[in-house]
């Protein structure tokens, strides 16, 4: 598949929500565990050599399923194939609870759903279509109807 | 750069609507023709397929920091999506008519993540002063705290420790209310995480369930 990998690589060196050395292993049977520079941008989790300004690669965090693994670390899978993993370890409980609460709200369509309920709450309260606003009350997207199981 | 290309295709066509779909004359390159292709904007994603019975992508744009805008082609209906940087490439795409390229140019400019982040964190904001200044709040059925067996559910302690049995239903309108939110928030860091601590709460309760049921289904699937 084609795609715009310099606008790729600029987004990776965008401000980052969160960024930290943690060990990675990726999903081939095999693979061991190395030192790597992850970054999280956007609904995007690029990862780096920890000296190299370039990213290795980058996932694309939608419908994907971020899950705990002990000790201390946590995988992140896709819908389409649930045993296929890339392995995360972190240095903390902590750490490892912060980056999964931040991955799992990283998503385009969990901001989307955010920001659907936070319409339906501010109209039950008020009355008034908080995205009238912004010009955007109309838009497919942001409609309760649209929201599927 | 490695990408989940995989996964990125079956996102693409996945079952979700899509934020919009149709046909887009697409520029090959400076000097070249152009290609009709099937479009599909998912997110901040805008896939392009061969025609609309494709199962896989040509190509996707990513269109995180993009700006776009008519331009004067040979084309009709013609305009384009830019992007910020010395050698950065220019996509020119052409509409079949006026109104379809109104609405693409109209979706494409709000399709990023950034975008949307800054409408839900308003939104958040709004819904506190909401919740804040009005006068006291309807009478609450608390919400109740998952079965261990749905996973670790992450609670603040600002929950009510009375347990309901609440139904659980995902994906359609938002039923029982949410925890109240903490009483002091603090303004959110440029950059910094969502700090949506009800909507995360309750997306998280709904999302360790649907996660259950989904690989539930999955492995499910997975014997021939």
């Amino acid at each position: 598949m084609r795609y715009n990998e310099k606008e790729l690589q600029a987004l990776s060196r965008q401000p980052a929500e969160m960024a930290a050395e943690l060990g990675m292993r990726g999903p081939k049977k095999g693979s061991v565990v190395k030192r790597r520079l992850v970054k999280l941008v956007v609904n995007f989790l690029f990862y780096f050599r920890t000296d190299e300004a370039e990213p290795i690669g980058a996932l694309l965090l939608e419908h994907c399923r971020v899950a705990q693994e002990e000790p201390s670390g946590f995988s992140i899978s896709f819908l389409e194939d649930p045993e296929r993993k890339y392995h995360f370890e972190c240095c903390s409980e902590e750490q490892c609870q912060e980056w999964m609460a931040a991955l799992r709200r990283a998503s385009y369509e969990f901001m989307r759903r955010s920001l659907i309920f936070y319409r339906n709450e501010i109209q039950k309260m008020t009355g008034k279509d908080p995205l009238e606003q912004f010009g955007i009350s109309e838009e497919a997207r942001f409609q309760l109807s649209s929201l599927k199981a | 750069m490695k990408l989940n290309e995989r996964s990125l295709a079956f996102y693409a066509t996945c079952d979700t609507p899509a934020d919009n779909t149709g046909f887009l004359y697409k520029k090959g390159g400076r000097h070249a023709a152009y290609h009709r292709r099937w479009f599909v904007l998912r997110g901040n994603m805008l896939f392009y397929f061969e025609d609309a019975a494709s199962r896989e992508p040509v190509g996707v744009i990513i269109l995180e920091g993009c700006t776009v805008e008519l331009v004067e082609a040979a084309e009709e209906f013609a305009f384009a999506v830019r992007f910020a940087g010395s050698r950065a490439r220019t996509y020119v795409l052409a509409a079949e008519s006026q109104a379809a390229m109104e609405g693409w140019v109209k979706a494409l400019s709000r399709a990023s993540f950034d975008y949307l982040r800054l409408v839900v964190r308003e939104l958040e904001q709004q819904l506190a002063a909401v919740r804040a200044g009005g006068g006291p709040p309807p009478a609450r059925r608390p919400r109740a705290l998952p079965s261990k067996e749905n996973g670790c559910a992450v609670w603040s302690a600002e929950t009510p420790a009375a347990s309901t049995p609440v139904r659980a239903n995902p994906g359609s309108r938002p039923g029982p209310e949410p925890p109240p939110l903490p009483p002091r928030r603090r303004a959110s860091a440029p950059n910094g995480p969502l700090d949506s601590a009800s909507f995360a709460q309750l997306h998280e309760w709904y999302g360790q369930e649907i996660r259950a049921l989904r690989s539930q289904w999955l492995s499910s699937q997975a014997q021939p």
